[in-house]
């Protein structure tokens, strides 16, 4: 596998990211993410077969009883929406169809 | 300038509590001292005047229960803006979240209201907290008030020069990789990252939900421990939050550090650290040493490799932290053409409302989560966590804390790593390794009288052994 990564590599990643790139931060990302990826290239040469991948450090489990709880009131969670219409309780997009 | 009371924590709230001061004329001595700083620090995204008059009316008219007065009762303290504050505005100093207003307080800030605390504002921060230098922010750079042409370091500038300029004498930060130590250690105060699970993170706006962590900035150890007493603690809230019990932490800052066993991994202090820095923690081990701890070597072999495991890792966790961000709920949205759908909805106003180092940060983790380089980056980063969690497991059967410098250099120049993001990522190699591992880590200002700069010292501590982090930085105080 190679580090060399690509304008092409980078519209695709932006793309998967939801980010609408201009052609000049498409320029700069392909040369900056190129050189991260050749930074962090050095661990790729560490002997980790067998070792267990750490995702949390502290493992514990969680439980609690299941009881209803109040939440957010519909109107409080709309009220930062850039688009919505309250009365029917609905956050507004553009036409998906 | 700042009478050396209002510095401290712990003295506004013994006086408030005696009814010697009245927390109304605490927090106008702090309004008037913001207005007199923050043109030239800009350590502020919101000063928030009439919630803190409202807040410090009511200690003052409610008075508290004799005996046992709330810890911070009347303490005019700044918070973080990636902690969200009900009825405030919360930026995390972005675009993309211009003009929101949390309809909940995070756990942290109604925990310091229930200790009497008085929040006086939202200090200013690297967008999302990504950032070592307080420059990614779209509210503009926050300057050091050691040297106003410096940083004060991030992300947590904010917090830091609020703390450093005297406006306010305590400031809540959040370390996902040294946010609070390094800032800390940029400004001379203390900055304390607990362990991972101490502090309930509900209510702070994530970026890698496996490293951030709430904790203090203070002038003073009792402070910082004064802070964390109020904020530590299991929250329903927050699952990854620990039933660990809150030890007293103020009962042991005083305990000294004679047997203690210091860490000092000479392989990873020597290369790249700037020789002021070198001088400022010889003498630090030097001051520990004649109070009675023993120094001992120890090697932590993989700790060179926890720069690129670290941006790996907090990488890709962000990638899918901020996919909330959309322009739907809450926050920016681009202005669209009648003909744009959804999808053009999602990809400008992320482009529009996100600054470029957290493009940059969702970029790469997104690419190293991607079918065909998971293994390769992702997988291969978390198996090598594994290992640096076991350097320090077997690091803590010779000592009990490892001391390293907190950064290589003092406070860089505003401007001096903006355009090389590696050098920017390197100014944290003595920080990331601490929230890698979970474990307790604190900045404490060292000697550094020989030059213009504050130097710290870090220490790092067994999980959930914060006390002993606190003891010994008070040593450094005496």
């Amino acid at each position: 596998m190679s580090t060399t990564l690509t304008r092409a590599d980078v519209a695709r990643i932006a793309e998967l990211a939801r980010l609408e790139l201009t052609p000049d931060e498409l320029d700069l990302f392909t040369r900056q993410l190129g050189d991260i990826l050749g930074y962090v290239e050095q661990i790729r040469g560490l002997d980790t077969s067998g070792v267990a991948a750490t995702s949390h450090v502290v493992n514990q489990p969680v439980e609690r009883a299941d009881a209803p709880v109040s939440s957010l009131p519909r109107r409080d969670a709309l009220a930062n929406a850039p688009d919505a219409a309250p009365e029917a309780g609905l956050f507004k997009v553009p036409r998906v169809l | 300038m700042t009478s050396p009371d209002a510095r401290s924590a712990r003295t506004i709230a013994r006086e408030v509590a005696a009814g010697r001061q009245r927390a109304t004329d605490v927090l106008e001595a702090t309004l008037a001292r913001i207005q007199a700083e923050e043109p030239r620090l800009s350590a502020f995204n919101t000063v928030m005047h009439e919630h803190a008059r409202e807040r410090a009316r009511a200690i003052d008219v409610m008075g508290h229960t004799p005996g046992s007065p709330p810890l911070l009762l009347g303490v005019p303290i700044a918070v973080k803006d990636n902690l969200c504050t009900a009825g405030v505005p919360t930026t995390a100093s972005s675009r993309i979240l211009r003009g929101y207003v949390p309809a909940y307080s995070a756990t942290v800030v109604t925990h310091l209201q229930a200790a009497g605390a008085v929040i006086v504002g939202k200090t200013n921060l690297d967008e999302f907290a990504m950032g070592s230098s307080t420059e990614n922010s779209a509210a503009g750079p926050t300057r050091n008030p050691w040297d106003l042409t410096r940083t004060p370091g991030g992300s947590s500038g904010g917090s830091a020069a609020a703390v450093a300029s005297g406006m306010t004498p305590v400031a809540l930060g959040s370390d996902t990789g040294g946010s609070i130590r390094q800032p800390a250690a940029f400004c001379g105060l203390v900055g304390l990252k607990p362990t991972y699970g101490r502090v309930s993170r509900y209510g702070l706006l994530a970026f890698a939900s496996s490293l951030d962590q709430i904790g203090p900035l203070a002038n003073t150890v009792e402070d910082a421990a004064l802070v964390l007493q109020a904020i530590a603690g299991a929250d329903a809230c927050d699952a990854t939050s620990s039933p660990e019990p809150v030890p007293d932490y103020l009962s042991a800052i005083d305990r000294g550090v004679s047997g203690l066993r210091i860490g000092v991994p000479r392989d990873i202090v020597g290369e790249g650290v700037e020789e002021s820095v070198q001088r400022a923690f010889a003498g630090a081990l030097d001051r520990w040493r004649d109070a009675g701890a023993r120094i001992v070597e120890i090697t932590l072999p993989h700790a060179r490799y926890a720069i690129p495991v670290y941006y790996l890792i907090a990488t890709a966790e962000a990638s899918s932290n901020l996919a909330r961000y959309d322009g739907v709920r809450y926050g920016y949205r681009a202005r669209l053409e009648k003909t744009d759908g959804l999808r053009e909805m999602y990809d400008r106003s992320r482009d529009e409302g996100f600054g470029a180092e957290v493009k940059r940060r969702i970029m790469l983790g997104t690419y190293v989560l991607s079918a065909g380089y998971y293994d390769a980056y992702y997988l291969k980063a978390q198996q090598v966590r594994t290992l640096l969690r076991q350097d320090y497991d077997h690091a803590f059967r010779l000592c009990d804390v490892v001391a390293v410098p907190t950064t290589p250099t003092p406070a860089f120049r505003l401007g001096e790593k903006t355009s090389d993001p590696i050098q920017m990522y390197l100014s944290d190699v003595f920080t990331v390794s601490a929230n890698l591992t979970g474990l307790p880590a604190i900045s404490l200002p060292a000697d550094s009288s020989a030059g213009p700069l504050p130097i710290g010292v870090q220490l790092t501590g067994r999980l959930f052994d914060e006390s002993t982090l606190l003891a010994a930085g008070r040593v450094l105080e005496a």
